[in-house]
């Protein structure tokens, strides 16, 4: 197993998450991940908002920048426009990208600029609290929901789809080493990316719904977990309580970044 | 010849553990088992160094070492 | 309008075309925005003008988006700048609070409409002065510069860059409508040499470097992402090393370093034009596109031989205190006119610390205050 120490600032461990949370079994897969392709440290700039998930940019030994609640994939879009070489890689929650940041995501993809999104979907704002959030599923508990969520949830990797993105994917932490891939495919597409990772949130989430702890969570994702082609069998009632999960979308399309640097040359060429 | 392999190397590190018993539930072997707080290994025989507990475990607090090297210089002699 | 010679190109020009073309001789790069009046021909020039020289310009889907982006742009070693309007004045508040947190150099030009709310969208106001100031929570630094004509958007727009690379400080523009509509002929000497700062790099390598270290300028040295050293930005309260504090000691020192590092320079980034008299009792207090008019009044009341001290500053933030408190020892009153209902001149009131009488001639309705306006104030107190 890759010996992530090398990726890590350790002076800044132990993690900062709850005990059960997921989120640590994401961020080594993404190291495994970048591990995989070979990247340098120096050209790796990770990007993250607020929220649990987000404080991950913190341990780990890239450039590195904790932005504001939501705007992560804003100030990712002016990373890569000034600095295209850079592997731009973006770390956000639920409630980060697609409440408070949602037409930054949607934007981003419509651009399809070459950022690479994980977004950690636990279903609920974990570090305020529990509140709900716009993938809590209509039913659960939250903080803000105390008598059952009323409203309806979001398909968060579908909306990436809708909006443009080159490549969307859906993993569990229960599946860690599949969800390598899908990072890495994510990294190495040319274009917007997002890999839509299912996360316990013990704390806030699991033991409001009577799940349980972070164990009994991700058995409980393992249990709910459909691939894509055995989903594509099911009815839509079969799909209602499952995370169909694997690579949704993987298809070219132009990117922004080298559409933009075709501009410059155009203009230059017509100037001189 | 069996007799003679050398079994994987687990260390977990206390100052990193929350004590989640993730890497405890999810070993397909039952190698590891809760001992209050933190977790310990109680079947090493039965290690595969499959490395499970090392990937789910969120704290980077579990490493298993295959020990693969001395392995296969065992194997060469 | 162009006409040109070897030496010297004579344009007529706006100030919005003069913001655009100060911040590319500036040394801009990158440019993102969002389309609000009356601020969108400086989005629009600049589409067409970054591109060919390599520069980036991206219209993204919102005010708060495109202040983020500018930060990340600056962040990996581009001047980079946005411009906006009051309500987009509002919505870049929290990402301005980030950059003068996270002290990354960039500029953004508010060219102020009347408000409230969407208010008066065509037409000038001057209200947004304390927002320019305070808008953003917390105590932070911040730079903000007001000039009163197109020639003078031009050059203010180049020292708002080097105040910003100068002291990793997000600086504002202030225009109002007129100013960025108005048409004024501008001469520019082609063999003119602009003074370009850029932020201070570290002269140590990567592993000794402290990304907000404490050094005897209080400016850290920056330096790119991107160039081997790799280190944290974050909007949370942070130590040398960029990493978040909760550490008591911790946060004293770094917010009072923050904010010392402009409190401390103010003497270096205000600028105020002084025309004064010998033994005149009246002052007089103008900036922005006010000050035109209140020249005008000037002269006018100068021609009836009444005696005037008119400063004109074009740094509203930091506050000239010192140059406010002069004038204030040396007039019975000082008049104040703004195109709002009187935020400069609870300002002057505050420098001037009761020592002298502080007139207001403000209008809030969309129109400019006439050099009459301003002379009848100044004839009550002859
Ligand atoms: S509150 Fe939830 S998401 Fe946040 S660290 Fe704890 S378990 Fe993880
Ligand atoms: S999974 Fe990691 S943190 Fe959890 S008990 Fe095991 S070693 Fe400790
Ligand atoms: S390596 Fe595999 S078999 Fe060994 S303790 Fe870990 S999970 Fe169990």
């Amino acid at each position: 197993m890759l010996d992530y120490n090398k990726y890590l600032r350790q002076q800044k461990f132990p993690l900062i998450w709850c005990a059960g949370c997921g989120d640590g079994i994401v961020l080594k897969s993404m190291l495994r991940a970048i591990d995989k392709i070979g990247l340098s440290k120096d050209e790796i700039c990770m990007v993250s908002g607020i929220g649990c998930s987000s404080r991950l940019t913190g341990y780990v030994d890239f450039n590195t920048l904790h932005t504001t609640h939501g705007r992560a994939i804003a100030f990712a879009t002016g990373v890569k426009m000034a600095k295209p070489e850079m592997h731009v890689i973006v770390v956000t929650g639920d409630g980060d990208a697609t409440a408070i940041g949602g037409n930054h995501y949607i934007h981003a993809a419509r651009r399809n600029i070459d950022i690479s999104v994980i977004l950690f979907n636990n279903n609920i704002y974990g570090m305020t609290g529990g509140q709900v959030s716009p993938t809590t599923p209509i039913g659960s508990r939250a903080s803000t929901a105390p008598f059952g969520n009323p409203e309806n949830s979001f398909n968060i990797s579908g909306l990436a789809e809708a909006a443009g993105a080159s490549f969307v994917a859906r993993g569990t932490v229960h599946d860690a080493l599949i969800l390598d891939k899908y990072i890495e495919k994510a990294i190495r597409k040319k274009g917007f990316s997002v890999v839509e990772v299912m996360t316990p949130c013990p704390t806030a989430y699991g033991r409001r719904n009577r799940i349980g702890d972070g164990v009994a969570m991700i058995k409980d994702l393992k249990e709910h977990s459909v691939s894509v082609r055995k989903a594509s069998k099911m009815s839509e009632e079969e799909l209602n309580d499952k995370v169909v999960t694997g690579i949704l979308v993987d298809r070219e399309r132009p990117e922004y970044t080298d559409n933009y640097n075709k501009l410059i040359e155009r203009v230059k060429g017509s100037n001189s | 010849m069996k007799k003679d392999k050398k079994l994987p190397d687990i260390k977990i590190n206390k100052e990193w553990c929350k004590g989640c018993a993730i890497c405890v539930e999810f070993c397909p072997h039952d190698v590891l088992a809760m001992n209050g707080a933190y977790p310990e290994v109680v079947n090493l025989e039965a290690c595969t160094a499959c490395q499970l507990c090392d990937v789910r475990c969120p704290d980077f607090a579990i490493t298993v070492n295959k020990n693969e090297q001395e392995e296969t210089n065992e194997a060469k002699k | 309008m162009k006409q040109k010679n070897d030496q010297f190109e004579v344009k007529v020009i706006t100030g919005n075309e003069a913001c655009a073309e100060g911040a590319l001789a500036a040394g801009l790069r990158f440019f993102a925005g969002y389309p609000i009046t009356p601020s969108s021909e400086i989005a629009e020039i600049l589409s067409m003008r970054l591109p060919a020289v390599g520069g980036k310009f991206i219209q993204m889907e919102d005010e708060i988006g495109a202040m983020g982006a500018v930060i990340g742009a600056s962040l990996v070693g581009s001047k980079a700048m946005t411009a906006t309007s009051g309500p987009g004045f509002s919505l870049k508040q929290e990402n301005l609070g980030y950059a003068a947190m996270a002290e990354v150099p960039c500029v953004v030009v508010n060219v102020m409409r009347g408000g409230p709310s969407t208010g008066l969208p065509t037409l000038p106001s001057q209200s947004d002065l304390m927002q320019a100031r305070w808008g953003t929570h917390g105590d932070h630094p911040i730079i903000a510069l007001c000039p009163h004509g197109v020639r003078e958007t031009y050059d203010l727009t180049i020292r708002a860059f080097n105040l910003s690379e100068k002291y990793r400080v997000p600086v504002i523009l202030l225009l109002d409508e007129i100013i960025g509509h108005v048409n004024e002929k501008v001469i520019f000497d082609k063999k003119e040499k602009f003074e370009l700062w850029q932020r201070e790099t570290p002269d140590v390598p990567p592993e000794n470097y402290l990304p907000y270290k404490f050094t005897e300028s209080d400016v850290p040295p920056m330096v790119s992402f991107g160039k081997g050293y790799r280190f944290h930005v974050t909007g949370l309260v942070h130590d040398e090393t960029g990493f978040p504090t909760n550490n008591s000691e911790q946060i004293i020192k770094f917010l009072q370093r923050l904010n010392r590092k402009i409190d401390r320079y103010a003497d270096d980034i205000i600028q105020v034009h002084e025309d004064s008299e010998e033994g005149a009792k009246i002052g007089l207090f103008a900036f922005g596109s006010t000050a035109r008019s209140a020249k005008n009044a000037v002269n006018l009341a100068r021609e009836k031989g009444v005696k005037i001290n008119f400063i004109r500053p074009t740094v509203l933030w930091p506050f000239p205190q010192k140059h406010v408190a002069r004038l204030a020892d040396q007039c019975d009153c000082i008049i104040v006119p703004e195109m709002n209902l009187g935020q400069m001149a609870h300002e002057v009131e505050w420098a001037s610390a009761g020592k002298t009488e502080v007139i207001k001639v403000n209008r809030i309705d969309g129109e400019p205050i006439r050099p009459s306006e301003i002379l009848d104030a100044i004839m009550e107190r002859v």
